[in-house]
């Protein structure tokens, strides 16, 4: 297989025994880039001399015999809302189209310390608003398996960069669904860490206690080493949580006899594309196979988690989103006096959607509606919340489908923003409840991949990481690659 | 609860946005779409049900109250849309 296509440990592996060097990595990727992202389009900004200078930082450490870390010359891209002191981070918006950011994310600087090589930045949906790239102020994206297709969103750019070669691995964030669901699209894994094991240091705010940052990667294995560098408590971010990190490759066993895996039935609502459900069934009857013990379990308020979330995270939207203003950082329309600047500013800066959920979220907390819409919210908040504390005494791990569809065409759904939502149906209770959970290729429905989600408890990451393991390892749909035509 | 054009408006002025007639039109229409489907939450009694605004148990994370090196100001303006004697410029307000 092609340097582009191997995972991070096996170029890690490659990398040790000094069989390629990271320049010549580097350079396959960026060729793979050059032939590619004109029918992908997954990045926003490519930094091609910054990734061959990293290269060849590590390729000198090597040479000088330094002890390295296994992520040390991998190629990796980052979601542009993740601050890159230096290099321009847009949030595929207008408001910051040409901005550089003073400082890099916490996570950044992690895996700069264990020598990765950043290839670029990669497109999303503006602000991270949205669950199929669209709304990208620059050019949507398209899904490898199928260029018609949407990748999901709206870390979108970033798993269709994972999937077509064009990055080994990514780092995405995570709201409401937006690494698992464009991982379930795209056919890679991605996971959401537990609200707090990440710091959220330098990624530019969405909502507040739901977002968090996690890895876009081509398998478990691969997702354990990125998560191993980017958890633990970071000052900076005053909701990171302060306790040890384990070794996540300690648990890449293969090993779950007498794990207990819940269903919970509301994962499987009438309506939902057959084929789905089918592969997602079969992928638990998989487990069950490797002796986990498979029960139905019920999450009552699941229905309940989409509105309550299309409150809850517009309202902390229109408040994060207050900071742009002009004055800062980022665009500014001049207006005949400052408030007049700061309305064409904003309404010049921001795309529809992004307006739409600012709109929604104001309304939503201002005066005579807080009660109404906003402090309800946060009630059912609670009994999702509960549903899934219930469910956790009886099990260890919940398996459901990660969304319901495959990927579906760009501009089906552009026009309906309530049926986009809909489509981030089985993720968004996760973030509501701050728990962790994995998506992973689990099959393929017409050519286009189906991903599995495993949630789990809180800063339980270890479990999830060796169920999705243990099923990676009795099946080879991680190991497909798109054919792109190239 | 349905929302009007004149209370999208009024929410458009305290989110400091102009939207054009036909924004106003749309977003009137897809607010009430979305509102709609919200009120499904009306179906649970919440009466007794304390709120979750984070979800983990942390309560005011303090440090040290010592002086630390911040952002050098060079830095923090180098975003600016325009900045002047090491200060953010805005339009005149008084």
């Amino acid at each position: 297989m092609e340097l582009y296509y191997l995972t991070a440990h096996e170029l890690g592996d490659l990398l040790q025994r000094k069989e390629v060097s990271a320049r010549e990595v580097a350079e396959s990727f960026l060729e793979r880039l050059e032939t590619v992202d004109v029918k992908v389009r997954a990045y926003l900004t490519v930094t091609p001399e910054k990734a061959l200078e990293q290269a060849a930082r590590v390729d000198a450490a090597r040479a000088r015999g330094e002890n390295l870390s296994p992520l040390a010359g991998v190629p990796m891209a980052l979601k542009d809302n993740l601050c890159t002191e230096g290099v321009r981070t847009t949030c595929a918006s207008k408001m910051l189209a040409e901005w550089v950011p003073p400082y890099s994310a916490f996570v950044v600087r992690r895996l700069e310390a264990e020598g990765a090589v950043m290839l670029g930045k990669l497109n999303m949906d503006e602000f991270a608003m949205g669950s199929s790239n669209e709304n990208s102020r620059f050019y949507p994206v398209h899904n490898p398996w199928d260029l018609e297709r949407v990748p999901g969103g709206s870390s979108g750019g970033a798993t269709a960069a994972v999937a077509a070669g064009e990055a080994c691995y990514a780092l995405g964030s995570d709201t409401g669904g937006s690494i698992r669901q464009p991982a379930s699209f795209c056919g890679v894994v991605g996971m959401k860490p537990t609200y707090g094991r990440v710091s959220r240091f330098g990624l530019v705010a969405f909502a507040s206690s739901l977002d968090q940052i996690g890895p876009i990667t081509r398998d478990v294995t691969d997702c354990a080493l990125v998560l191993q560098a980017i958890a633990g408590h970071d000052p900076y971010d005053s909701t990171s949580a302060n306790l040890p990190v384990p070794d996540y490759r300690a648990v890449l066993t293969g090993e779950i006899r007498g794990l207990k895996i819940g269903i919970p039935k509301e994962y499987f609502p009438e309506g939902m594309e057959g084929e789905v459900a089918r592969i997602v069934k079969r992928a638990i009857g998989r487990l069950s196979d490797l002796g986990a013990i498979c029960e139905e379990v019920s999450l009552p308020h699941t229905e309940y988690a989409l509105p309550a979330y299309y409150l809850v995270a517009p309202a902390e939207a229109s408040s994060n989103l207050a900071r742009y203003d002009g004055v800062g950082f980022g665009l500014r329309v001049e207006g005949n006096d400052i408030i007049d600047m700061y309305m064409r500013t904003r309404s010049e800066g921001f795309g529809a959607e992004v307006k739409r959920r600012i709109m929604l979220g104001t309304y939503a907390l201002s005066s005579g509606y807080y009660d109404a819409y906003y402090l309800k919210a946060l009630k059912v908040r609670t009994l999702i919340r509960r549903d899934f504390e219930q469910a956790f005494k009886r099990f260890d791990v919940l398996a459901t489908p990660t969304s319901p569809t495959v990927a579906f065409r760009l501009g089906e759904k552009a026009g309906d923003p309530l049926a986009m939502y809909l489509s981030d149906l089985f993720t968004i209770p996760v973030n509501m409840a701050g728990l962790p959970a994995i998506s992973i290729p689990c099959g393929f429905s017409q050519g286009l991949p189906v991903g599995l989600q495993l949630i789990g408890k809180p800063f339980d990451e270890e479990t999830l990481l060796r169920v999705a393991y243990a099923f990676e390892q009795n099946t080879d749909y991680h190991r497909r690659r798109p054919e792109l035509g190239v | 609860m349905a929302i009007t054009l004149k209370e999208v408006e009024h929410v458009a002025l305290l989110a400091r946005l102009y939207l054009s007639e036909e924004e106003k039109q749309a977003y009137t229409q897809q607010l009430n779409s979305i509102l709609e489907y919200m009120q499904k939450l009306n179906e649970l009694d919440t009466a007794a049900v304390e709120p979750t605004a984070h979800v983990l148990p942390l309560k005011n994370v303090l440090r040290d109250d010592e002086v630390r090196p911040g952002l050098p100001r060079e830095k923090a303006l180098a975003g600016a849309p325009e900045a002047q004697d090491g200060q953010f410029k805005v339009p005149r307000v008084v």
